[in-house]
C-alpha cells in the first residue's frame, strides 16, 4: 500500500480530542535540523501562558546523540528560540518554535548554518536584501516510489503534467492544498505554489523575505510540508535527483534582489553580481546542497532544464543557464537575477549567505572569509 | 486490516450522537485502581446525582477482587477509596475520573498497593518540597502484537531518523500521541511535553513537576489515559521495557529529582550527596524499579542503547549511559535536579519516588532498627 497505517487511523476520533479545551496552557512545538542538515526533528512542551514572542520561549536541550550530532556520554545539546510561528496542527493559541542548535559547550553545532547566515546578513542590512526561494519536490508513497505511479512501473513521458490538472495529470493535488493552507495560516511567506514537469513533483515558492527570514521561513516550511504528508500518509523528498533517466530533477532556484538592483537602472548591479558569482562557481557549487555538491552532480546535468555542474552561465530567459535574468527585468533594466544552481535539499541558510558573501561582501577564492 | 481492532472501526458518528445527549444533573463517575498484576489498570463507572466538587464528595466503593489477581472467590470483596479526582476527557464535564487506592476486606492495603506507604513517606520528608518529574516511554503495538506500522513480519530501517522524527516514514502513530496530550490537558493532568523516541513506533511523554505523592497519582492516571486513547483508536500501548530484542531500544521511566535545597543556589553539593546515598543502595533501588523486583529490567538495562549496567551503579553530566545523568545545565549552574536512568517503564511510580525520598532524605547507614521500623521498609 502507498500510504501509511498512521493515515487510516479514524480521524473522527482524533478531532474529538484535538476540540477539547486546554485552559491556560499552551502547546509549543520545538524544531531543529537535525547532524544530517537535511533532517528535521520536534518535540513539545506545554507553557503556563501565552508567548507573545520569541523572547518568551525558554532555552531547551535534547540527546544529541540520537539525531546524529553528539556521543552518548556527553549528549546534552542547546534549543535556543529563534523564530515562531502559528501551530496550524494544534491551532491557536499553540505555537511552532523553530530554534539554533548548540553543542555542549554553547558553540553552534555543526549543521547550524544559522548562526553565520544571521551575522552576515546583519553586515549588509542597509541594502535591503531580498531573497525568493522556489522549493520543487517530489511525493512518494511509503514504499519509496513516486506517488500515484503504477508499483514497479513509470507513468507517460513528461510534457501534460506542468500546471496541470485531471486525475491523469495531477497527483497528491490535496498534499499542495493543504500545505499552501497550512503555511498561510502559521505566518509563512508563502507566494505560490504549481504542479511541475515530473508527475508527483510540485514545487512552492516561499519570499520575498529581507535577510534571515529567508533561511527561516523556508525550514518551517519545509516542516510544515512533511507533518501534511505525514497526515496524508505519504512522504515528500527533496531528493535532487529522485528518480534517474529521463525524468527531471528537483530544485531550489533562488531569487536576489537589493534595493539598488530594484531600482532605476538596478539591472547594472545585476551584471556586476553575476560578474562575480562567475568568478567563485566551485565555492557555490559546495555550499548549495549539503554533501559538498555530490547530491548536486545527480541532478546539474546540462539537460532537464538545468546547468551543467561544471561550467557557470548566465543568461536572459535562459533555463539551461545557471543563472537567469528574467526577460522583464532585462527590458525594466531593473528588478532580481535567478540562481538555478541550488538542490532542493539545500539549507536555505548556507545558499543565501554565499549569495551575500559573494555579490554584497566582494569576497574571492574557495573558502569564506572571516570577520 | 489487521493491525487495528473491530471496536475502533465501530461508527464513530454514531457514538457521537449519543455521547452529546444531555444527561440533566447525574454526573457519571469512573473510578480507576490498580490490579493485581501492579502493571495494569481497572475501572467501573457509577452515576452521582450532584457534581462532586472536591476528593470528598466521592463515596468509597469496592469490587470482586477475585477478577483481577487480588483476592480469593470465598472472600473477594476489595474496598476502593478516592483518593484523586480528574475531568474526564472521553465523556467531557461534568463527568470525572478518580484515581483510587485499594484495600482488601480487612481494610489493609492490597498487595499492589504502593501508594499508601510512599504517602507515609512523603510526609515525613514534607519540608524538603521534593519534586519529581517523570519520563514515561512506550510502544505502539497493533492488535496483532506487532509494533503498530512496522512491516507484517518484518523490521523497519534500522535506528538512526526516528527521535523526533517527522514524515511517514519516521512517525508512526503521532494522532495517538496528540489526542493523549489534549486529553491530559484536559482531565488536569501535569502534562509537561512528548517526543517521538529512537525506536519506530515508540513514544514518550513527561509528566511533572509533581510535588510528592502527586507524582505517582498523575503517572498513574496518564497512563490510563494513554490505554483508553489506545482503545479508541483500535492500538495498543505497551509498557514492556524490552519489546523488540536485538538492535532496539527499550523503554524506561527515567526519574527526575530535586529538593528545595537542591534547586537554591550552590545546591549540586546536595545533589552530589543524594546520589552517594544512591550508589550504596543499588540492589534495593533496582529491586523496586519494577513490577518484578528487577526481572524485567534485566531485559532492558544491558550496557547499550542508552542504558547503564543493571549490575552497576554510575554517574555522570550529560551522561546517558550512566544510572544517574547529572543535565549539562545543572553542571553548570551548580544546582537544579538528576535524572535517575533506571526506572524500568511499567515501574509502579509510587515505590520508585518513595525510594527515592526514603534513600535521599530518610536512610542513614547507621539507623537504629526500631527507628527503621518506623518508616515503611523497601
Amino acid at each position: 500500500m502507498a500510504t501509511s497505517s498512521s493515515a487510516t487511523l479514524s480521524k473522527t476520533v482524533k478531532q474529538q480530542y484535538m476540540e477539547l479545551p486546554q485552559g491556560d496552557k499552551v502547546q509549543a512545538m520545538y524544531i531543529w535540523i537535525d547532524g544530517t542538515g537535511e533532517g528535521l526533528r520536534c518535540k513539545t512542551r506545554t507553557l503556563d501562558f501565552e508567548p507573545k514572542s520569541i523572547e518568551d520561549l525558554p532555552e531547551w536541550n535534547f540527546d544529541g546523540s540520537s539525531t546524529s550530532q553528539s556521543e552518548g556520554s556527553n549528549s546534552d545539546m542547546y534549543l535556543m528560540p529563534a523564530a515562531m510561528f502559528r501551530d496550524p496542527f494544534r491551532k491557536d493559541p499553540n505555537k511552532l518554535v523553530l530554534c539554533d542548535v548548540l553543542k555542549y559547550n554553547r558553540k553552534p553545532a555543526e549543521t547550524n548554518l544559522r548562526i553565520t547566515c544571521k551575522k552576515i546578513m546583519e553586515m549588509v542590512e542597509d541594502q535591503i536584501p531580498w531573497f525568493g526561494m522556489e522549493q520543487e519536490y517530489t511525493i512518494l508513497g511509503t514504499d519509496g516510489h513516486p506517488f500515484g505511479w503504477p508499483s514497479n512501473g513509470f507513468p507517460g513521458p513528461q510534457g501534460p503534467y506542468y500546471c496541470g490538472v485531471g486525475a491523469d495529470k495531477a497527483y497528491g493535488r490535496d498534499v499542495v492544498e493543504a500545505h499552501y493552507r497550512a503555511c498561510l495560516y502559521a505566518g509563512v511567506d508563502i507566494c505560490g505554489t504549481n504542479a511541475e514537469v515530473m508527475p508527483a513533483q510540485w514545487e512552492f515558492q516561499v519570499g520575498p523575505c529581507e535577510g534571515i527570514n529567508m533561511g527561516d521561513h523556508l525550514w518551517v516550511a519545509r516542516f510544515i510540508l512533511h507533518r501534511v504528508c505525514e497526515d496524508f500518509g505519504v512522504v515528500a523528498s527533496f531528493d535532487p535527483k529522485p528518480i534517474p533517466g529521463n525524468w527531471n530533477g528537483a530544485g531550489c532556484h533562488t531569487n536576489f534582489s537589493t534595493k539598488e538592483m530594484r531600482e532605476e537602472g538596478g539591472l547594472k548591479a545585476i551584471e556586476e553580481s553575476i560578474e562575480k558569482l562567475g568568478k567563485r562557481h566551485s565555492y557555490h557549487i559546495r555550499a548549495y546542497d549539503p554533501k559538498g555538491g555530490l547530491d548536486n552532480a545527480r541532478r546539474l546535468t546540462g539537460h532537464h532544464e538545468t546547468s551543467n555542474i561544471h561550467e557557470f552561465s548566465a543568461g536572459v530567459a535562459n533555463r539551461g543557464a545557471s543563472i537567469r535574468i528574467p526577460r522583464m527585468v532585462g527590458q525594466e533594466k531593473k528588478g532580481y537575477f535567478e540562481d538555478r544552481r541550488p538542490s532542493a535539499n539545500c539549507d536555505p541558510y548556507g545558499v543565501t549567505e554565499a549569495l551575500i558573501r559573494t555579490c554584497l561582501l566582494s569576497e574571492e577564492g574557495d573558502e569564506p572569509a572571516e570577520y | 486490516m489487521a493491525s487495528v481492532s473491530l471496536s475502533s472501526r465501530l461508527n464513530k458518528a454514531v457514538r457521537q450522537q449519543y455521547m452529546s445527549l444531555p444527561q440533566g444533573e447525574r454526573v457519571q463517575v469512573t473510578y480507576i485502581w490498580i490490579d493485581g498484576s501492579g502493571e495494569g489498570l481497572r475501572n467501573k463507572t457509577r452515576t452521582l446525582d450532584v457534581e462532586p466538587q472536591t476528593i470528598d464528595d466521592i463515596p468509597e466503593w469496592n469490587f470482586d477482587g477475585s477478577s483481577t489477581y487480588q483476592a480469593e472467590g470465598s472472600n473477594s470483596d476489595m474496598y476502593l477509596v478516592p483518593v484523586r479526582m480528574f475531568r474526564d476527557p472521553f465523556t467531557q464535564d461534568p463527568n470525572k475520573l478518580v484515581l483510587c487506592e485499594v484495600l482488601k476486606y480487612n481494610r489493609l492495603p492490597a498487595e499492589t498497593n504502593h501508594r499508601m506507604n510512599c504517602n507515609k513517606v512523603m510526609e515525613q520528608v514534607k519540608e524538603h518540597i521534593i519534586w519529581f518529574g517523570i519520563e514515561q516511554e512506550y510502544t505502539l503495538l497493533g492488535i496483532d502484537g506487532h509494533p503498530y506500522s512496522w512491516p507484517t513480519n518484518g523490521f523497519p530501517a534500522p535506528q538512526g531518523p526516528y527521535y523526533c522524527g517527522v514524515g511517514a516514514d519516521k512517525a508512526f502513530g503521532r494522532d495517538i500521541v496528540e489526542c493523549h496530550y489534549k486529553a491530559c490537558l484536559y482531565a488536569g493532568v501535569n502534562i509537561y511535553g512528548s517526543n517521538a523516541e529512537v525506536m519506530p513506533s515508540q513514544w514518550e511523554y513527561q509528566v511533572g513537576p509533581c510535588e510528592g505523592i502527586e507524582m505517582g497519582d498523575h503517572l498513574w492516571v496518564s497512563r490510563f489515559l494513554l490505554h483508553r486513547v489506545c482503545e479508541d483508536f483500535g492500538v495498543v500501548a505497551t509498557l514492556d521495557p524490552k519489546p523488540m530484542t536485538g538492535n532496539w531500544n527499550g523503554a524506561g521511566c527515567h526519574t527526575n529529582v530535586s529538593t528545595k535545597q537542591m534547586r537554591e543556589e550552590g545546591g549540586l553539593e546536595f545533589i552530589e550527596q543524594a546520589i552517594e546515598k544512591l550508589s550504596k543502595r543499588h540492589k534495593e533501588h533496582i529491586q523496586v524499579y519494577d513490577p518484578r523486583g528487577g526481572k524485567d529490567n534485566m531485559r532492558r538495562l544491558s550496557g547499550h542503547h542508552e542504558t547503564s549496567s543493571i549490575h552497576d551503579f554510575s554517574a555522570g553530566v550529560a551522561n546517558r549511559g550512566a544510572s544517574i545523568r547529572i543535565p549539562r545545565p545543572v553542571g553548570q549552574e551548580k544546582k537544579g535536579y538528576f535524572e535517575d536512568r533506571r526506572p524500568s517503564a511499567n515501574c509502579d511510580p509510587y515505590a520508585v519516588t518513595k525510594a527515592i525520598a526514603y534513600t535521599c532524605l530518610l536512610h542513614s547507614e547507621d539507623m537504629e532498627e526500631s527507628e527503621e521500623e518506623n518508616i515503611p521498609a523497601m
